[in-house]
């Protein structure tokens, strides 16, 4: 396994059965509220929320037979510690639907922590318009906001000491099978 | 750290850009690559992102410059850095002031990036040794222009997809261009040929060295070429023995119409600006379907937000 | 009586074409024999010269002092220290001050200043033209009268060939030789790097080759023409050094000096614009280093010197272009010739070097001095050809700190300076 640390134990949380079945729950459950499925339109967050959100799509896909538009935004330019860091985040281009009013843009993540990262993506899509709404989609949700910030869609919550990792592997992104791992140190 | 770690950058490490001589061919296409995001940001409604928000941006401009200038004003605004320009005029250096002195005083003021253009080489890199500072080198003298040989990268790749193996052309006063030079740092590094014209006492043989072939005829070039990169060129008194009139330069190597026909159909027609009109190159081919001279300028907005996200953004 | 024994060393005096392990006399500030010592042996000061090379007061003819004018940068004191500590026993200050030296008073002010404040032998030289302009003759026969040892514009260099034709010839009646600093003002322009590759890759200006070896080539039409000793200064192009054998083995009266940073370095010095490596003329390819190598062993450049340039911190610690040319050499020539000719290269042996350093320049300048000779002035330089030391600028006796050697470690040293039988410094 790539990036296993050898002195911390390694939990597996999910599979990648696991995570294929909480993402066709969270695609019904974006279908269920979103009667006017058209208006929707996905935007993952470099890398894995932009795989997540390709396979939401695909099933929403499968089961409606309706398009659902998905796009990319990059939160590294949008970052609220941009000078603070050692390194510097690596920015990628951005890519969404226009126009954005009258839309509702889905944020995709694989895991939700602080809420810092969705805040730079609200951030950097009001640069490109106002949606009607936004909404939060995350694979996991390990608790710990410093923001004022909730999941709209939550393939599983994950109560997680912050000492802890969490990480997610998807075989598109990473190269490694899907799952999901807590590092406990 | 309480925020989840995104990719972080380990192709870029340095505070300063000093030139494209030293950089590695991977640091470059960095730069590039990074370029295309901060593009994608002149498309939004709101062209504005928030990376430098709280740096600030001296733009010292003792070699007087509209067009770079600007560009880097404009390129800083959309990252949300603030911008103080100082030109040798409303510097101290006409009081006497030193350039080291000057440059402590931006930096006792906190400024975070200095964008430096100076008629000396070796200028912006004598005060990236002694500032914490990051220093952009805007040009200097006629050492290197690095942003803009790479806003000339970004332009070739924007419109060829690759470097490695073009025929690139450079025409005119090669001897004292920054831009010629950061042009051909730059593009040796990822894989071009390069060939320099001009008359003999502007593209001496010396150039040779570096790796570059050198014609003394134009028409002998231009059918192969991928890019041609028109110089501009001038005629005052510290050239005036290099070569007679500009008339006879236009003769020799003007891009005029007639000239234009023996290109590729899909060869590049640049040029760094500004333009001398029916000098360098006739009116129209400036204007016309081969010319990109325009996108050069759009994407020295994008490459100039890259570098300054990228040299501002690491920590001191 | 004051008397000296410097014991066990190595004696090299090209002069008396001596070199022997011998006990060398000093008595009242004049070499003397052996003999004439005995009798008062505890007040004989006794200097053990074990393993070390004792050569007559080594000369430097080619040194900026910078007095009167720019003190900052260094004075005659300073200067002379700064010779003590390199070994000198004499040196030759070069007339480009403030005022320059192109008049008698001004002569007469530094002869002055040196004999109160300069702690070792100070010799001046006078200008060529006035105010070193080119355009006019200084009043050389004064400056011969106040005691001038040779004539030369240095800094500057005289373009017009008529001009300095009636210069060489007028300095001829008194004998007096002309130096030359090789310099054609129109080739070389603006120039403040070798044009070459490294001036074409750095967009910097060019300061050609052919610069130097135009007015090279003229003064030995001039030195033909005049029947008159001229001396080229700071040799550093091949072309010059080919122009000079030919010209000497024709028995031309030309000779030809090379300074230490000409041959310890190359143009690729100047690739990070570290100022300490900016130099009239300029450090050149190693094309020309080998060149000089070869001139220095074959005799072709028969004088060494170091061009000491001292300039403040404040007045190089500026853009490349704006920087003054020069850097200082007295504190590390003799460390850098020995460890590169001698040890690295293998170009000339020691005993070569010290004629270099004294018969030749002392014949050039008709000065009674670089001899060991009985009942000469006890000037005695002290040489441990075999010291590894490193070089620290901070220690520095000189004013200035303008070095391109801080931190070379060398193998050569002079470690003891006497003038008239007097230690003005010892390492």
């Amino acid at each position: 396994m790539k990036d296993r640390q050898s002195t911390s134990a390694a939990v597996p949380i999910m599979d990648a059965a696991a995570i294929q079945r909480a993402l066709r729950r969270v695609a019904h459950e974006i279908v269920e509220r979103n009667p006017d499925l058209r208006s929707v339109a996905l935007a993952g967050i470099p890398s894995r929320g932009v795989e997540i959100a390709r396979r939401i799509a695909e099933f929403i896909r499968a089961s409606e037979k309706t398009e659902i538009e998905t796009g990319i935004v990059d939160v590294a330019m949008h970052r609220d510690d941009v000078g603070a860091r050692a390194e510097l985040p690596v920015v990628r281009t951005s890519r969404l639907p226009l126009p954005l009013e009258g839309r509702t843009l889905i944020i995709v993540d694989d895991v939700l922590y602080t809420g810092r990262t969705v805040r730079a993506a609200m951030d950097a899509i009001s640069s490109f318009g106002r949606p009607a709404r936004i909404q939060l989609a995350a694979l996991i949700d390990r608790g710990h906001r410093e923001l004022p910030i909730r999941a709209d869609y939550v393939g599983k919550n994950l109560p997680s000491a912050a000492s802890e990792k969490v990480r997610v592997r998807l075989e598109q992104t990473d190269g490694e099978s899907d799952a999901v791992w807590l590092f406990k140190e | 750290m309480n925020v989840r770690s995104p990719d972080m950058n380990r192709r870029w490490n340095r505070k300063d850009l000093l030139g494209l001589r030293e950089l590695s061919a991977d640091e470059i296409n960095f730069i590039l690559e990074t370029a295309d995001a901060f593009k994608q940001v002149g498309t939004r409604e709101i062209k504005k992102v928030p990376a430098l928000r709280g740096k600030t941006l001296v733009n010292f401009f003792v070699e007087p410059s509209t067009r770079t200038r600007t560009s880097f004003e404009l390129a800083a605004s959309r990252l949300s850095a603030d911008v103080i320009n100082i030109s040798a005029s409303t510097s101290s250096l006409t009081k006497g002031e030193t350039l080291k002195d000057t440059a402590k005083v931006l930096e006792a003021n906190h400024a975070d990036i200095i964008v430096l253009r100076h008629s000396s080489a070796g200028a912006p890199q004598f005060l990236a040794q002694r500032l914490k500072s990051s220093v952009i080198n805007a040009g200097d003298g006629a050492h290197e222009h690095p942003t803009q040989g790479l806003l000339d990268l970004y332009t070739i790749r924007e419109k060829r997809e690759k470097i490695d193996s073009l025929n690139v052309v450079i025409v005119g006063d090669i001897l004292f261009s920054r831009v010629a030079r950061s042009n051909i740092f730059g593009l040796l590094k990822l894989g071009a040929r390069v060939t320099l014209v001009g008359p003999s006492t502007l593209a001496p043989r010396e150039f040779e060295k570096l790796g570059v072939s050198i014609s003394h005829k134009i028409d002998n070039v231009l059918p192969d070429a991928d890019v041609v990169n028109l110089l501009r060129i001038q005629h005052e008194r510290q050239r005036k023995e290099y070569f007679p009139s500009i008339g006879e330069y236009t003769q020799l190597f003007g891009l005029t119409k007639e000239r234009a026909k023996l290109l590729k159909p899909d060869c590049l027609i640049m040029h760094p600006g500004p333009i001398n009109r029916g000098v360098e190159i006739d009116s129209e081919v400036a204007d016309g379907l081969q010319s990109v001279i325009l996108d050069q300028v759009t994407n020295g907005l994008a490459v100039r937000m890259a570098v300054l996200y990228l040299c501002g953004g690491i920590a001191t | 009586m004051s008397a000296t024994i410097i014991r066990n060393g190595r004696v090299i005096d090209p002069t008396n074409k001596r070199d022997e392990i011998v006990d060398l006399a000093i008595v009242d500030g004049r070499i003397a024999q052996r003999s004439e010592i005995s009798g008062q042996k505890s007040e004989v000061e006794e200097i053990d010269a074990k393993g070390l090379i004792v050569a007559p007061g080594l000369i430097d003819m080619h040194v900026h002092l910078r007095e009167p004018g720019s003190s900052h940068k260094e004075t005659i004191a300073s200067g002379a220290r700064a010779a003590a500590a390199g070994g000198f026993t004499t040196i030759v200050c070069m007339p480009n001050t403030s005022p320059p030296a192109d008049n008698p008073s001004t002569i007469a002010w530094i002869k002055e200043r040196a004999a109160e404040t300069g702690c070792v032998n100070v010799l001046p030289s006078g200008a060529i033209s006035k105010d070193l302009a080119g355009e006019e003759l200084a009043p050389i026969g004064s400056l011969e009268e106040a005691g001038v040892v040779a004539i030369t514009d240095d800094g500057h260099c005289v373009q017009n060939h008529e001009l300095m034709r009636r210069a060489v010839e007028y300095a001829r009646m008194f004998g007096l030789p002309v130096l030359d600093h090789c310099q054609d003002y129109n080739l070389v322009g603006n120039g403040v790097v070798h044009e070459g590759y490294w001036s074409t890759l750095l967009g910097l200006p060019g300061w050609p080759a052919a610069g130097e070896e135009a007015i090279v080539l003229r003064n030995i039409l001039l030195a033909e023409l005049c029947d008159h000793r001229i001396h080229c200064q700071h040799i550093s192009a091949a072309g010059s050094v080919r122009l000079l054998r030919e010209a000497r083995t024709r028995g031309v009266k030309i000779s030809g000096e090379v300074c230490p940073h000409h041959i310890a370095l190359t143009d690729e010095a100047i690739q990070n614009f570290d100022t300490n490596f900016k130099i009239n003329p300029p450090l050149r390819s190693q094309r020309d280093v080998d060149a000089l190598l070869e001139g220095i062993a074959d005799g072709t450049l028969s004088i060494l010197a170091s061009d000491h340039a001292p300039h403040a911190d404040f007045e190089k610690e500026v853009e490349f272009d704006a920087a003054p040319f020069g850097v200082v050499g007295l504190e590390t020539e003799l460390g850098i010739f020995i460890d590169l000719l001698v040890h690295k290269h293998g170009k000339i042996d020691i005993g070569r070097l010290i004629e270099m350093y004294t018969i030749e320049p002392a014949r050039l300048l008709r000065i009674e001095a670089g001899t060991l000779s009985s009942g000469a002035v006890a000037d005695v330089t002290l040489i441990d050809p075999n010291l590894e030391w490193a070089v620290k600028t901070d220690t520095f006796q000189s004013a200035s700190r303008n070095s391109p050697f801080d931190g070379w470690k060398l193998r050569g040293r002079a470690v003891r300076t006497i003038v008239s039988g007097k230690t003005v410094w010892k390492l």
